[in-house]
C-alpha cells in the first residue's frame, strides 16, 4: 500500500493530491464539505508570475517585493524557489484549462496589485480563484482520485517509530451524513485544511468554515506550529457583515473617508498600513467609508460588479451614489503548521500545505497574489514528497483500538451540559480578539485576553451542544470547530505577547518599533505552549 | 419577520432581522434559538455554491437572498435529504464524471485570444451550487440525465481549443445528454451566475451535427408521421 491521505480540498488539497498521484500514490481527498466550496474559491486578485523577460518585471523583482512585504522574516530560500517556480506553475494551469484572462496579444493578462512593482498578478476576470478552484477539481475527476465528501477532521493519528520519533499513521474524521466515527490508515497525510482566520468570528472575511481544524490537530499530534501572532488584516470588509470588498475598488481609484468626509490616509500603501490608519480613525469614533461614486455608475457596473452587487445586498446601498461603510476585518493567517524545505512537518509523513502551512514565503504580510501561487508551487512539492515518502514506508501500527476511543469522546462532549451557549462565547471571543489582538496590540489586554481564553476552556463542558442527534448534527461539528478556536487563541496570543516588536502585521502600542537584534526570527511553539525563536 | 422552514415538518420561526439575508437568518436562528436547524453554508458572498435551497418554490443562495415575510424555504429537489435544507450532492456531482466534463489532455502552448477567452468565460463561472439542476424536470422522468451543469461544463471545455479531442466529449453527451433536454430553459431561470445550460445544450447540439449525430427524437418520428399519424415536415 502506498495511500497518500489529502485532508482539505481547496486548491493546496488538490494540487497536492493531482501531484501524489502523478508521482504513483493512491490518494484519497477527505473534505469536511465539497471540493468547489473552500476558501480557494473566494479568491479574486489574482496570482503571481512573472511571465516575460521584457517589460519592466523580473523574477528577482517578484522575489525582492515578496522579501519586503515579509519585513524580513521569510526564508529567502523558499521565496526564491516559489518566484522562480511561479511561471511553470501557471504555464501548467493554463495546460489543464484554466481560463485565464487574455490581452489583445494572446497573451495571459496581468494586472497590478498592492506591493508590486509591475503588473504581475494573473486573473480569470473577477473569479481567480474560483475559475482555478474548479479546474482542479474537473482534473481530479478525470485522474479517478477518491474524494470522501462531508467528513470532519478529528485527529491525525501518530504512533512512534523504533527511534521514538513520532510518525503520522491515519486519520479519525466524524461522518457528518451518518454522525459514525472513521479512521483511515495512511503512510503519508497531507494536511491542506486551510488557515485559521474565523478566530475573528463576525471580524472575518473568510468562510464560515476556516476554522483552523488541520493546524489544532496537528498541534495535539505534535506538529511545531510558527509565527501565529502574524495575521493580515483587510482595509476594506463591509461594516456589517466582514464580506471583503477588494483591493481592485481602492486599485481603481476608490476614496477612503471619515464620518467628516476627510481623507486620512493615502489608499495604496500595503495592507497593514491602511489597516493601522483606519483602526486610528475608528478609534477617535469615526465611521469609515470606501467612496467609489465617482468612478461612475458604468465603471462600476463593469469593473466592479462583484462588489456593487455585496454592498446592495448587506449594506442597502448602491455604491454608485453612496458612501460604503467599512472596517478591517482579518483577512489571512500567515502563521500555521511548520513545515521544512519538503513541505513535511515535524511529525514523520505529516505534510502540510496552503494557509495552514508555514512555508516561511509571507513572513509578516503577505503579498497580494502570493497565496495562490504559493497553493501551486508547495502544492506539487507537498503531493510528490507525500508520495514518495509513502513509497518508503515501513512502519507498522495498530489502528484497531482508534475508533472507540474517538467515539468515546464523541460521547462525552453529547453529555456535557449546554447550560452556556457556545456560540455566544464564540462571538465574545471573535469580539475580544478583534479589541485586542487585532490591528493594534498591547501587552495587559493580551493578558487579560489570555485570561478569558483559558477561562472559555475551563468552561467547555458547560458549553456542548444541545442537539443531541446522531445524523448531520452540525451543532456538534459546530462545537468542534469551536474547541479548535479556542485552542488556537491560546497559541495565538502567547505568541503575540511573546513578540515585543512591531513588524508588518502585528503591532505593539508598547514595543512600536522593529527589533531585528531580538525578533528576526520566526516564532516556533510546541504542544505545551512553550515559545521559542528560530532563524 | 416569519419564515417557514421545511424540515420533518413545517416549523414557523420568528426573528427581529430585518432586510437580511436568508443565511443570516439561518444563522441567528440556529445560534439563538434552535441549534437543531441543519443548512449548509460557507462564503456568505455568492462563490461557494453552499448554500443553494428553494424559496417559495424557487431556487436561490440563501446568502443572496433577502428575506421576505413568510418566506418558504425547503431543500432542493432532485437530490436526497439528508436533514432539513441539506440534500445530498454525491450523485449530482458524479454526473460531472459521468459526463467527461474536463480538458481530455494536458496541453502545452495553444494561443488564446482576448475573444477566445470570452467564448467560455460565462459557462466557467459556474459554482455548483446546483439551482439548476434542482430546477431541472427531466429528472422526474429521467434520473440518469447527464443534466444542465455537466453539460455547461463539457461546452466550457469543447468550446476551448485547448481541447483536443471534440468529438469524444461530443461522443460521450449522446445518451441521456443534449437530447434529453426539453429546452424549457428552467435552469436558466434560477442561475445565480446568470448561465443559461440551455443555451450550452443547443450549442453542443449543433456541434453533435457537425459531428453526423441527429436528434434521435426527431429520427425516431421518420417519415411515418407524427403520434396523431399526420405527416410530419
Amino acid at each position: 500500500m502506498n495511500r497518500v491521505i489529502v485532508i482539505g480540498a481547496g486548491g493546496a488539497g488538490l494540487v497536492a493530491a493531482l501531484s501524489a498521484h502523478e508521482n504513483g500514490a493512491k490518494v484519497t481527498v477527505i473534505t469536511k464539505e465539497y471540493p468547489t466550496r473552500s476558501q480557494t474559491s473566494m479568491a479574486q486578485g489574482g496570482i503571481n508570475a512573472v511571465l516575460s523577460d521584457e517589460g519592466s518585471d523580473s523574477v528577482e523583482t517578484h522575489i525582492q517585493n515578496t522579501l519586503k512585504s515579509a519585513n524580513g522574516l521569510s526564508d529567502e530560500k523558499a521565496v526564491t524557489f516559489m518566484c522562480k517556480e511561479a511561471p511553470n506553475a501557471i504555464k501548467w494551469l493554463d495546460s489543464i484549462g484554466v481560463p485565464f484572462s487574455r490581452n489583445s496579444e494572446s497573451k495571459i493578462a496581468q494586472r497590478k496589485l498592492g506591493g508590486a512593482y509591475a503588473p504581475r498578478a494573473c486573473y480569470a476576470q473577477d473569479y481567480t480563484g474560483l475559475k482555478i478552484l474548479h479546474t482542479l477539481y474537473d482534473r481530479c475527476l478525470e485522474a479517478g482520485i477518491e474524494i470522501l465528501n462531508e467528513r470532519y477532521l478529528l485527529e491525525f493519528i501518530t504512533n512512534k517509530d523504533n527511534n521514538s520519533k513520532n510518525f503520522v499513521c491515519g486519520v479519525s474524521v466524524l461522518n457528518k451524513r451518518s454522525g459514525e466515527v472513521e479512521v483511515y490508515e495512511a503512510n503519508s497525510v497531507i494536511a491542506a485544511t486551510g488557515g485559521y482566520s474565523r478566530v475573528y468570528h463576525d471580524y472575518s472575511t473568510n468562510s464560515l468554515s476556516t476554522t483552523g481544524d488541520g493546524v489544532a490537530s496537528a498541534n495535539r499530534a505534535g506538529a511545531k506550529l510558527s509565527d501565529m501572532e502574524f495575521i493580515q488584516f483587510h482595509p476594506t470588509a463591509l461594516k456589517n457583515s466582514s464580506i471583503l470588498i477588494s483591493e481592485s475598488a481602492r486599485g481603481a481609484g476608490g476614496y477612503l473617508l471619515n464620518s467628516k468626509g476627510e481623507r486620512f490616509v493615502n489608499e495604496l500603501l500595503p495592507r497593514d498600513e491602511v489597516a493601522r490608519a483606519i483602526y486610528d480613525e475608528m478609534a477617535k469614533g469615526h465611521d469609515i467609508f470606501l467612496d467609489i461614486r465617482h468612478l461612475g455608475a458604468e465603471f462600476i457596473e463593469n469593473e466592479l460588479p462583484q462588489e456593487a452587487k455585496l454592498a446592495k445586498l448587506y449594506e442597502n446601498i448602491d455604491p454608485s451614489v453612496e458612501l460604503i461603510p467599512i472596517k478591517p476585518a482579518a483577512h489571512y493567517t500567515m502563521g500555521g503548521i511548520e513545515v521544512d524545505e519538503y513541505s513535511s512537518t515535524s511529525i514523520s509523513g505529516l505534510f502540510a500545505v496552503g494557509e495552514c502551512a508555514n512555508h516561511r514565503v509571507h513572513g509578516a504580510n503577505r503579498l497580494g497574489g502570493n497565496s495562490l501561487l504559493e497553493l501551486v508551487v508547495f502544492g506539487k512539492q507537498a503531493g510528490k514528497s507525500a508520495a514518495i515518502y509513502a513509497d518508503s514506508f515501513d512502519k507498522r501500527a495498530d489502528l484497531s483500538g482508534q475508533k472507540k476511543s474517538f467515539e468515546d469522546k464523541i460521547t462525552k462532549i453529547k453529555e456535557f451540559s449546554s447550560e452556556i451557549n457556545f456560540y455566544e462565547k464564540q462571538r465574545e471571543l471573535g469580539e475580544l480578539f478583534y479589541k485586542n489582538l487585532g490591528i493594534k496590540r498591547e501587552k495587559t489586554a493580551m493578558r487579560t485576553l489570555l485570561n478569558e481564553v483559558k477561562e472559555m476552556k475551563a468552561a467547555l463542558p458547560k458549553m456542548g451542544v444541545s442537539d443531541k442527534t446522531k445524523e448531520y448534527n452540525t451543532n456538534l461539528i459546530e462545537f468542534l470547530e469551536f474547541k479548535n478556536i479556542l485552542e488556537l487563541s491560546e497559541l495565538i496570543l502567547i505568541s503575540a505577547i511573546s513578540r515585543q516588536e512591531s513588524r508588518g502585521a502585528h503591532f505593539r502600542v508598547d514595543f512600536p518599533l522593529l527589533d531585528n537584534k531580538k525578533f528576526q526570527a520566526h516564532t516556533i511553539i510546541d504542544r505545551d505552549g512553550a515559545v521559542s525563536y528560530e532563524d | 419577520m416569519k419564515i417557514n422552514i421545511k424540515r420533518e415538518n413545517i416549523v414557523c420561526y420568528e426573528t427581529n432581522l430585518e432586510n437580511r439575508t436568508l443565511l443570516e437568518v439561518l444563522n441567528e436562528i440556529k445560534t439563538t434559538q434552535d441549534a437543531s436547524l441543519a443548512y449548509s453554508s460557507g462564503c456568505r458572498s455568492g462563490v461557494c455554491g453552499s448554500c443553494g435551497v428553494r424559496v417559495n418554490g424557487k431556487e436561490v443562495l440563501a446568502c443572496s437572498y433577502h428575506v421576505q415575510e413568510g418566506d418558504f424555504a425547503e431543500p432542493l429537489n432532485n437530490a436526497s435529504v439528508i436533514r432539513d435544507l441539506v440534500v445530498d450532492m454525491d450523485r449530482a456531482y458524479s454526473f460531472n464524471a459521468k459526463a467527461k466534463a474536463w480538458q481530455s489532455s494536458i496541453v502545452d502552448d495553444v494561443l488564446l485570444s482576448h475573444e477566445d477567452e470570452k467564448l467560455g468565460e460565462v459557462q466557467s463561472s459556474c459554482i455548483l451550487c446546483g439551482s439548476c439542476y434542482s430546477a431541472c424536470p427531466v429528472y422526474a422522468i429521467n434520473g440518469d440525465f447527464l443534466g444542465p451543469f455537466s453539460l455547461t461544463r463539457v461546452w466550457r471545455y469543447v468550446s476551448d481549443k485547448r481541447e483536443q479531442n471534440k468529438k469524444e466529449k461530443i461522443d460521450n453527451i449522446q445518451t441521456n445528454g443534449i437530447w434529453d433536454c426539453t429546452l424549457c430553459n428552467a435552469c436558466t431561470l434560477v442561475c445565480p451566475q446568470g448561465i443559461s445550460s440551455k443555451a450550452d445544450i443547443e450549442k453542443l447540439r449543433a456541434r453533435s451535427a457537425l459531428f453526423g449525430y441527429m436528434d434521435p427524437n426527431f429520427a425516431s418520428f421518420g417519415f411515418g408521421g407524427g403520434f396523431d399519424g399526420s405527416p410530419v415536415f
